[in-house]
């Protein structure tokens, strides 16, 4: 956020995805409107060895097809590192806050 | 004219009659303009991305909570500068902004239409919706403008379209292409338009103009009806109405003969995505998972892909029996790359299990995700167009194979039952001599065989009689054999669905029937003797 890299942090998550339908189009919009909202750098992906992607991105994120079941990593570099992997994973535990996935 | 029958797939019940309206692709434009400077072109084309995002977001606000959620996530994807990097490229490299729009849409469109699970390759649609929506920005091209009130046929509907469009009473939708879980159905089935998809090309060359009926549950367009279908039209209308009241309130009842007899109820499916719409509480369990569904990629799903998919449709039907069919590709379903293309005769050609132990590498990728995702529910596994006993004793030795496998290697696994398909006649007529764990009879494939007619052919619908009293004898010895030596049978096929043949299946002694989701109200109805006519 601010200049320098003294306040840079790195951190990482991981959790498994329970939404019926996966990492369809509206947890998808959720997903990256979150994520948009930190200034780190976020990046999601399959495995701890990657490949990443722009987690900030929807058209990435949905080209991803992340189905349920499936275990996402997210990984962040910035001030906010620790909060946004955090908020994210959260996200993703409250199962996008739906109860059924139908879109 | 004379009337033009049509037949695609259900996606949203409801009967129209109305004028037809095809909806000429606006794709059609190609963009052979020359192009201007880079600088201009990567302007235009950000100009014209901007205008498409206000335009779906003037419409976002006079529609209701789910539209707005579609449109969200095409303004989301409009908005994401990702989408448009392979065009800004193109057009630094000389090409005009529509051409390089076109192109680069089209190459991320091509990634959903080839993914393995029909919820992807439906967003294909949604791409396709934002690729000619500012194609149509960017050529200064108007929209076809749709008439309100009239069946609209189209090739596809984008969602953005379907809400710019007055659906009043009459109105319904016929596609060329499309899919029941694309949002469009999801939108059509909210607002009570009829929908059928599926129609196939030629349903793009009928005139506009034309009368046309179209049946949302049977997945019917008649072009040009009748005097006789428009009268039956009416009444039908009226059937309808009365139908889907009755549906309604048996569909959560347990199914039950006017005796107090119970009668098991399952439902057919063809994968996880159509079942997170339904309510597993509809219905006794799952009596025939359809697997192809997970064959219609580009390459063959592994054995974790298979696995997950197995998982998903368990954790659905909870403690309820779950029927998973081995892959049945051949005759009507060929898989490039798998099933054989020549064959003179694909139905009495290499399809079902025959195709499975000529392949026995993808067989036991399938049986080994089988048995791993059985420990996770109530799985059963039967084997498609068994004919002769060896078939059911190789497609067990597969089985019992991948089990030491999986023993050896330590990978958790449970062994499901194997049951097999009732659909030759050759298995029918000697039922004793198949000792699988179960029977499951497929009534389309044993009406076609008994009967040496093909189901497709409209001119020889009277012979495709699954009541047909050759058919029902066959039926009645192989719920008959079921019963003496203590062997569930079921029948999965279509007649099940059907309420008037229902009490036929009854009283050949069938108590386990597999119908297709939309028909459990109905046919549950039928058996509590609570339909009349």
């Amino acid at each position: 956020m601010n200049n320098g890299t003294a306040t840079e942090t790195a951190a990482t998550g991981s959790i498994l995805i329970e939404h019926e339908v996966g990492l369809h189009a509206r947890p998808s919009v959720k997903l990256t409107k979150l994520a948009k909202t930190f200034a780190s750098r976020i990046e999601l992906g399959l495995s701890e060895e990657g490949p990443w992607i722009d987690a900030k991105s929807i058209v990435k994120v949905m080209a991803f097809k992340a189905a349920k079941g499936k275990t996402l990593h997210f990984r962040a570099n910035g001030g906010d590192a620790n909060a946004a992997v955090a908020a994210l994973v959260d996200l993703v535990r409250r199962d996008f806050d739906e109860s059924h996935g139908n879109g | 004219m004379a009337e033009l029958r049509l037949t695609g797939r259900p996606a949203s019940p409801g009967l129209a009659l109305s004028r037809l309206f095809v909806l000429g692709d606006d794709a059609a434009r190609t963009g052979t303009r020359p192009a201007g400077d880079p600088d201009q072109e990567a302007v235009r084309l950000r100009a014209a991305i901007e205008a498409a995002i206000q335009q779906l977001e003037e419409v976002s606000g006079t529609t209701a909570a789910d539209a707005q959620e579609i449109l969200e996530f095409q303004v989301a994807m409009l908005g994401d500068e990702a989408l448009a990097e392979g065009a800004f490229a193109a057009i630094a490299g000389g090409e005009n902004a529509d051409a390089a729009w076109r192109a680069a849409l089209n190459v991320q469109l091509e990634d959903y239409v080839n993914a393995g699970d029909e919820y992807f390759r439906a967003r294909a649609a949604d791409l396709e919706d934002l690729r000619d929506r500012v194609s149509g920005i960017l050529s200064g091209g108007e929209q076809q403008s749709v008439p309100a009130g009239t069946v609209l046929v189209a090739r596809d509907l984008p969602p953005s379209r379907f809400l710019g469009i007055d659906w009043q009473l009459g109105s319904a939708i016929a596609l060329a292409g499309g899919s029941p879980t694309s949002h469009v159905a999801l939108l059509a089935r909210a607002r009570g338009v009829p929908m059928i998809v599926g129609l196939g090309a030629d349903v793009m060359t009928v005139p506009s103009g034309l009368e046309a009926m179209v049946d949302g549950e049977r997945g019917t367009l008649v072009v040009a009806p009748d005097d006789a279908t428009r009268a039956s039209a009416k009444s039908r209308e009226m059937e309808i109405n009365q139908r889907r009241a009755i549906a309604e309130k048996f569909q959560h009842a347990r199914a039950t003969l006017p005796s107090g007899e119970p009668v098991t109820i399952m439902i057919n499916t063809a994968g996880p995505d159509e079942l997170s719409l339904l309510d597993p509480a509809i219905c006794d369990g799952i009596g025939l998972v359809r697997s192809e569904f997970l064959f219609h990629g580009a390459t063959l799903p592994d054995e974790e892909t298979q696995y997950q998919a197995y998982r998903r449709i368990l954790r659905w039907a909870g403690a309820r029996p779950v029927t998973i069919r081995t892959l049945d590709a051949g005759g009507d379903k060929p898989i490039p790359g798998l099933t054989i293309d020549d064959e003179g005769n694909p139905f009495l050609g290499t399809r079902g299990i025959r195709l499975s132990l000529q392949k026995p590498d993808v067989f036991r990728v399938q049986l080994r995700a089988l048995c791993r995702a059985a420990l996770h529910g109530n799985l059963k596994v039967m084997l498609p167009m068994v004919a002769m006993p060896r078939d059911l004793a190789q497609g067990r030795a597969h089985l019992d194979a991948v089990v030491s496998d999986l023993a050896a290697q330590k990978v958790p696994y449970a062994v499901p039952p194997l049951g097999i398909m009732v659909e030759v006649p050759a298995a029918a007529i000697a039922i004793d001599r198949f000792d699988a764990d179960f029977y499951s009879i497929g009534s389309n494939d044993l009406t076609q065989y008994v009967m040496a007619a093909a189901r497709d052919i409209a001119s020889l619908s009277d012979y495709a009689n699954p009541i047909d009293p050759a058919v029902l004898s066959l039926i009645t010895r192989t719920v008959e054999h079921g019963k003496r030596t203590g062997r569930e049978v079921s029948l999965c096929g279509d007649a099940a669905s059907d309420p008037t043949i229902v009490p036929h299946l009854l009283a050949a002694g069938l108590r386990s029937l597999s119908v297709s989701a939309s028909s459990v109200g109905l046919v549950k109805a039928a058996i509590a003797g609570a339909l009349v006519g």
